[in-house]
């Protein structure tokens, strides 16, 4: 394999090249966003454009820049010029982009965002935009600026800088003591101090340990692992091997839900190259250090992001929770100690070890050993949708307000009435209302609020939001995706969905409550995952802050947005009883 | 018919043998035939079950288990409606109340026609564009009962 110096090397005059050359550069975001947005259509229609007109460039598909709403995003660096973006493309404008643009180098088409470079008089800056301005980019540094498919591209970017500075010139223990000292705490929902985490791991002396990556990202209103996934898999898979060092794991998994095709593809497409390069397998940089990583498909299963559930998945089964103990740093995936971090959390690494702890620590909210306040260092990843007029991924500075997030990035709700409820952190995180915007994103205070950071999605509804309805569909995901091994979420989630169904039908009476109440927090009791203990929360949370919305359902049986005349539609779902051998009365 | 039998049964240990990724348990082998027949036909819990070692009884547990697996053949086009909280409040409700009627579906499932499979989805992950639907693995945001059923008519002209 190359030494780091000598890849670097070529990385850079590749990068050079493609910057210098006089050939334009076309970039296309076909993240996620963009594929919904039309992207993949608007790609091949470049390609025959351009053939048709015999102009040669080179063309990239890019991830996300977080400013989904402009989607899809075409990004053209003319020779020496700068880098100019046009919003919204459709298949039909392609052509009259390419003529006006690459051929005639004119810059007035009416859907020019704005561009990137030196600034003048005649374009607007995108950096001033405020989509890209507020966000402070760790994570998704990258994303929508490089092809995810290529790893020179990720090298040239300073990638595989710390992996190499890991493996000649720190301990694993070092590792862990640079990672705990960041502050970073796990971004799956938990907040979970990573390097204490990772410390379980180093202490086994199993020949075998696994570390795994959870993609399994099965809540509604979020996609920032799949973007990352899509936009920048390679710095994943370098946090991932970094961990893989610090903790002595021999293997990494990374654990997807099937049928996300874009970031399973973009994430095999860059392990394989990873192998081609030495940057996995066999005595990476010459360290003496093994690697193995696999990609790992689940099916539908919103309880197999569970940590224990993952590994039950894994290995084929049902993605079901497991009693702990023993924890899966004893007993994880086939038996052997495991560790498992979020997409996120693992994408921080490269950049926590190339630029130090200190850095890193001094960014978000910092922590207070002595006080024993751990602090929400570094960014978060958020998912903005719902009413607002500028949906996108943006990655903030951590402390940041919810007020900055909606209103200065997102630019308010977008039907431009008055905004009522803030949905955090998935279906098993809170319902806000707009007195809540003055909470800062920090795990500690957002938990004290009753919405957890979680997955990172905010999900806004304006004031013709019916709030019940709302509580209504969260329930019946969370009744959908119980797993049914534990009967009080199993049969409650059932039991609570009812009773909110009652409540939209205007059908419920002041009893329901105090039900509602009882079947939940029974459940928060005796459940054994995440699922069932936190599946009353956004329901407390609703019931709390939008009292008058369930009032007027139950006591003067109206809606009162007038928002609930559709026929409810509901999946039903129950697992465990479902199987053939039983129904057919087979054994 | 029992040559057929044999050689759908090759046919379906070719698919779960030749399963690139390294690790093969019941599950990737679930995965691998409904990608390629679109369904789990019966005989493949056979196989499966030979295959990982497992019992019938399991290997039918996991297929049970995970929503996406189907037991019958689908539509030939599949369409798939994100019913999750964004997508909700951007109208998806409006979307699928519109598109049974019109496909003649109560909840999920086959036009009589078959030539659609309507599916609910728990998020597409495409929050951004929502309301999002899915057909066929190509994703279309920004949806609405309309511009639904104009995707549906150029598939199937007779709607």
């Amino acid at each position: 394999m190359l030494p780091y110096k000598d890849l670097k090397e070529l990385a850079d005059d590749k990068w050079l090249e493609l910057n210098s050359s006089d050939k334009p550069w076309i970039r296309i975001g076909t993240a996620i966003c963009g594929k919904a947005a039309g992207a993949d259509h608007v790609f091949d229609k470049i390609t025959s454009v351009l053939k048709t007109l015999k102009l040669d460039a080179n063309v990239d598909e890019v991830g996300c820049l977080g400013i989904c709403f402009t989607e899809p995003l075409l990004d053209i660096k003319l020779p020496g010029g700068k880098r100019v973006f046009f919003q919204n493309v459709s298949v039909e404008i392609v052509e009259s982009i390419i003529q006006d643009y690459i051929v005639n180098q004119n810059i007035d088409h009416p859907n020019i965002l704005g561009a990137i470079g030196e600034k003048d008089n005649k374009l607007p800056d995108l950096n001033d935009l405020p989509g890209i301005k507020y966000q402070n980019k760790i994570a998704l540094s990258n994303a929508g600026n490089i092809s995810p498919y290529d790893l020179y591209q990720y090298v040239s970017q300073d990638g595989y800088l710390a992996l190499n500075k890991v493996l000649n010139q720190m301990q694993p223990e070092e590792v862990i003591k640079e990672i705990s000292e960041s502050g970073l705490r796990g971004r799956g929902g938990a907040a979970f101090p990573t390097g204490f985490k990772w410390s379980f791991l180093i202490k086994s002396s199993n020949p075998t340990k696994y570390i795994l990556c959870n993609c399994e990202e099965g809540d509604p209103g979020a996609y920032n692992d799949k973007g990352i996934l899509e936009s920048d898999p390679f710095k994943l898979l370098e946090g991932l091997t970094i961990a893989g060092y610090a903790t002595g794991a021999s293997n990494g998994i990374i654990f997807i839900r099937h049928g996300h095709d874009g970031p399973i593809g973009r994430m095999e497409n860059a392990i394989k190259k990873a192998y081609e390069f030495g940057l996995l397998g066999k005595n990476i940089f010459e360290s003496g250090f093994n690697f193995d990583v696999e990609v790992s498909l689940t099916g539908e299963s919103y309880v197999a992001g569970e940590e224990s559930a993952l590994m039950e998945s894994i290995e084929g089964k049902r993605s079901q929770p497991r009693f702990r103990p023993p924890f899966p740093a004893q007993f994880g995936v086939w038996g052997k100690p495991s560790n498992i971090n979020n997409v996120k959390t693992l994408t921080y690494v490269p950049d926590i070890i190339s630029n130090g702890s200190n850095w890193f620590s001094n960014i978000g909210v910092k922590g207070d050993k002595e006080k024993k306040i751990a602090g929400s260092t570094g960014t978060a990843i958020i998912c903005l949708s719902g009413n607002i007029k500028f949906p996108g991924l943006y990655e903030v500075s951590m402390g940041v307000s919810l007020r900055e997030i909606i209103n200065d990035i997102g630019g308010g709700t977008a039907s431009g009435k008055k905004l009522k409820v803030l949905q955090t952190g998935g279906p098993l995180g809170g319902v806000l209302g707009y007195d809540s915007l003055d909470i800062h994103l920090d795990f500690d205070e957002m938990k004290r609020a009753g919405a957890i950071l979680g997955s990172g999605g905010i999900i806004v509804g304006d004031e013709d939001t019916c709030v019940v309805d709302l509580t209504r569909v969260l329930v019946a995901f969370c009744q959908y995706e119980s797993c049914g091994k534990c009967f009080p979420c199993r049969l409650g989630m059932e039991h609570i969905l009812e009773i909110t169904e009652r409540m939209v039908k205007c059908e419920s009476s002041s009893k329901d409550l105090e039900l509602i109440k009882n079947v939940g927090e029974n459940m928060e009791k005796a459940s054994l995952c995440g699922h069932g203990q936190l599946g009353y929360g956004p329901i407390r949370s609703a019931l709390k802050y939008f009292e008058s919305d369930f009032n007027s359902h139950i006591f003067d049986k109206k809606c009162p947005t007038g928002s609930c005349d559709e026929p409810i539609i509901s999946p039903k779902n129950t697992r465990p009883y479902a199987t053939r051998e039983i129904e057919t009365g087979g054994n | 018919m029992e040559v057929d039998i044999d050689r759908f049964r090759e046919e379906i240990n070719s698919v779960i043998s030749s399963q690139t990724r390294p690790t093969i348990t019941m599950l990737s082998s679930l995965l691998a035939i409904q990608d390629e027949f679109g369904y789990i036909p019966d005989l493949a819990i056979d196989v499966i079950s030979e295959y990982t070692n497992h019992t019938r009884n399991e290997v039918w547990g996991v297929a049970s288990f995970y929503p996406n697996f189907r037991f019958t053949e689908p539509g030939e086009n599949i369409l798939e409606i994100c019913w999750g909280p964004t997508c909700h409040l951007a109208g998806a409700s409006k979307i699928l109340n519109y598109i049974q009627n019109v496909l003649g579906i109560n909840g999920e499932g086959e036009t009589d026609n078959r030539k659609f499979t309507l599916k609910y989805n728990t998020c597409l992950g495409a929050c951004s564009q929502a309301p999002v639907i899915s057909i066929n693995h190509d994703f279309v945001g920004h949806s609405s009962p309309e511009s639904t059923l104009e995707i549906l008519s150029k598939i199937d002209p007779e709607l």
